[in-house]
């Protein structure tokens, strides 16, 4: 029993991830609201974005950057000095997609805003079985 | 990395995303959901991927902000949930 304790509160980022995860699940499974749909993709998205940026801390690690890199020649670059920043590199390309979906999804909003004057998916479902 | 801030910042994140999919009104989701990205462009500082904070501020924050709310302001601010 401690040590699953010990186990459950060690791995706190990991657990704050996963309950971000199924906040946006939720939304997007049990909202009616086409909006509120949209923001629980995007609390989705950055809910692994942060699992991946997680990954790649380290304690006692500092910023992947070289302070006055041109001046003296030895620069002996370790590795464990440094957070990795490969996964950093591959989050900033979901992040610019992220919002390219956004805007994509918000765009067909309003279009079925003007379609159906509704917002509410239940009011759509009911205007299309009745045509 | 700072553990504490990392803890209470990682609840204010939670906190946040729960008040955004559980306001009744499009407009504070919107604004919540601006919020939200803001505590999580603060959160990746504080794990040292600068870059992605930088991204996440000016274009998580400020841009999906600047999209929800014209798109809200262009159909409507009922919401049944």
């Amino acid at each position: 029993m401690d040590g699953l304790f010990d186990f459950i509160v060690s791995k706190y980022n990991y657990w704050g991830y996963v309950v971000l995860m199924m906040i946006g699940m939720y939304a997007m499974i049990v909202k009616k609201n086409l909006v509120k749909k949209i923001i629980g993709m995007n609390i989705f998205q950055t809910a692994i974005i942060l699992f991946y940026v997680s990954i790649g801390a380290k304690r006692d690690a500092t910023l992947p950057i070289i302070a006055h890199g041109h001046g003296d020649a030895h620069h002996a670059v370790h590795a464990v000095d440094y957070m990795n920043p490969l996964p950093h590199v591959l989050m900033l390309t979901a992040i610019v997609v992220a919002v390219a979906t956004l805007g994509v999804a918000l765009a067909l909003t309003i279009k079925i805003y003007k379609q159906y004057n509704t917002l509410e998916e239940d009011e759509i479902n009911a205007r299309l079985r009745g045509r | 990395m700072i553990w504490q801030l990392d803890l209470i910042i990682m609840v204010l994140v939670i906190a946040a995303g729960i008040g955004a999919i559980s306001v009744k009104d499009n407009l504070g989701a919107a604004i919540l959901f601006g919020a939200y990205s803001f505590l999580m462009c603060l959160l990746w500082a504080i794990m040292g991927a600068v870059d992605v904070a930088f991204t996440e501020a000016s274009v998580g924050a400020g841009v999906s902000t600047v999209f929800f709310v014209a798109a809200v302001f262009r159909t409507t601010r009922r919401t049944k949930d």
